[in-house]
């Protein structure tokens, strides 16, 4: 904590911030109390988009339920409906074809990708550098283009279906992304050129925001916050869902506990997701992309479903209470960042105000799926 | 981790909050059997305290205990001091039994891999529950949602305000006898 958040003095002031602020990008506000240009308190208050999605579960078919999943978080969406298709295959016990989960992961990792490549150039933008956002959103751009010619649209993606996928891929989606993993095993290290070795950013990013693994624990933070903080923790690894397990990659792990630790993580991450795909495309299986004899109206029996999947931002899991209906009873959405900004308050006391929103940042925030 | 010594104390804690003329022998026996008919027959009468080894495949969770509400920190101190860190905290509301159940969510990040489920039933006219954000601060975020949106009264927790909903707002809309 600074010299000045302890003084005596204790001549403090409150400062607002958002909801509609750049530096919190979506609708998220900050109550803050100063001393100086140091941090005191401050206080997130959520809700500015809440729109009640666990009660949208409660009251449609599990099938009407897939729209709202891309709703949540439009950057890590398949994610999103990865762990619905999941969790209600498990409930009713559906096989889904080898093929089918091949290209549920192909698309996933694109989708981590493309989250990964806005977080970078948000996250440097924020600390005062234009141009690698223009840079991150040519690449993202190539993305979306190829998701878009498999699932039909850019962001809210509703790919998925019970059992399977609902298209299959043409080889001029496979000669696209092999294309782009080309592509993006050049940028990445001029990413780093351009920016890791930055003495700036550096200087905003090292040693700034330091979380121990305690904290992380005691607020149940997951994913890349997780893995900056030298815990090896990753739900494809540790509680293997799809066909992940057929896979060789790595879970990048930092020890140094900052922001630029975390910065790391997700840099090397998407060259991991990167070799995913390599492999998925070659190893890629013949044969249908959906299980046959899935019932149109699914009652699932008794009783609660658990699922979680690694998403962009850390562990998304789902919660599902079903009475035997055609409707879940209760469907509970436990959303990453969520977690991940609760500690905010408590890591961000004795912070100068322009490091706690690196920080922040850091944490790769999306609000939709906070709110819910 | 220890999962044996999780799984052990927890039993424990569960067990002293049996009423004395619990039958316990017999459904212990069904669990071990199938444990999907196990569920069904308990689903049709309230469950007992206790703790259950689910099938993970078919759940997605490994233990599942119920405790009374009373017993939610005890149970909260047991899995923090085995390093286990807090997923979620939710409720249902269970409006033909006139209770509303609050269900924890905990994992191990360490390593191999392990869900505990625990649950407590309280009752709908007086839902009041102790806070395990002493334990958990996590635990404050998603407590004062499921207060913002069940209703559920979290005894002793530092901030039981309105979080997603508005300041203003009269009412819990995951409740079942909710109308907009």
């Amino acid at each position: 904590m600074s010299i000045l958040a302890q003084s005596e003095l204790k001549e403090t002031f409150e400062l607002n911030i958002g909801p509609q602020h750049p530096a919190t990008h979506v609708v998220l506000r900050f109550k803050v109390v100063m001393d100086g240009e140091y941090i005191v308190k401050a206080e997130p208050v959520l809700g500015y988009i809440h729109r009640m999605h666990e009660k949208m579960g409660e009251n449609r078919t599990w099938a009407q339920f897939w729209p709202n999943l891309s709703r949540m978080d439009y950057l890590s969406a398949v994610a999103y409906t990865h762990g619905y298709a999941g969790l209600v295959e498990r409930a009713n016990g559906i096989e889904v074809p080898e093929r089918a989960e091949y290209l549920r992961v192909i698309v996933a990792e694109l989708n981590r990708i493309q989250s990964h490549l806005l977080w970078f150039g948000v996250l440097v933008m924020d600390i005062g550098g234009f141009t690698p956002l223009l840079y991150a959103f040519d690449d993202r751009e190539q993305i979306l283009d190829l998701l878009e010619s498999v699932t039909g649209s850019r962001l809210t993606y509703c790919y998925f279906r019970f059992g399977g996928v609902y298209n299959d891929i043409s080889d001029n989606f496979i000669t696209g992304t092999r294309a782009f993993i080309k592509r993006l095993r050049k940028a990445i290290p001029m990413y780093h050129d351009l920016v890791s070795g930055n003495a700036i950013f550096m200087e905003r990013m090292k040693d700034i925001g330091a979380l121990s693994p305690e904290i992380l624990r005691r607020y149940g933070a997951t994913g890349p916050v997780l893995r900056g903080s030298g815990i090896q923790f990753d739900i494809r690894k540790n509680e293997p869902y799809s066909v992940y397990p057929e896979f060789d990659f790595n879970i990048p792990v930092y020890d140094e506990c900052d922001s630029f630790a975390r910065y790391m993580v997700r840099m090397d991450e998407m060259l991991e997701s990167l070799r995913i795909i390599e492999q998925a495309l070659d190893k890629l299986p013949e044969g249908p992309v959906m299980a046959e004899k899935v019932p149109k109206i699914l009652k699932p029996p008794k009783g609660d479903y658990y699922f979680a999947v690694e998403a962009a931002r850390g562990t998304y899991s789902m919660r599902a209470v079903s009475d035997g209906t055609n409707q879940a009873y209760r469907m509970k959405i436990r959303s990453p960042t969520y977690s991940n900004l609760s500690l905010f308050e408590e890591a961000s006391s004795g912070m100068l105000l322009a490091d706690a929103l690196a920080f922040m940042s850091s944490l790769d925030l999306v609000i939709p799926e906070m709110d819910r | 981790m220890d999962r044996a010594k999780i799984k052990q104390e927890l039993e424990a804690l569960a067990a002293e909050g049996l009423p004395e003329e619990a039958p316990q022998e017999v459904e212990a026996a069904e669990e071990g059997e199938g444990e999907a008919k196990a569920k069904k027959k308990e689903e049709e009468k309230p469950r007992q305290n206790g703790l259950i080894e689910t099938d993970y495949n078919a759940r997605g969770f490994h233990m599942d205990v119920q405790v009374n509400p009373d017993q939610v920190f005890r149970a909260a101190e047991i899995i923090y001091n085995e390093g286990l860190t807090l997923e979620a905290v939710t409720g249902v509301d269970w409006i033909a039994d006139k209770q509303f159940e609050v269900i924890y969510d905990y994992s191990y990040t360490g390593g191999e891999l392990l869900r505990v489920v625990v649950r407590a039933r309280v009752d709908r006219d007086t839902p009041d529950i102790p806070t395990i954000s002493e334990v958990f601060s996590g635990a404050n975020w998603h407590e004062r949602e499921t207060w913002d949106l069940l209703g559920i009264n979290f005894v002793g927790h530092p901030q039981l305000e309105r979080f997603l909903l508005p300041d203003d707002a009269d009412f819990h809309p995951l409740r079942k006898d909710f109308t907009p």
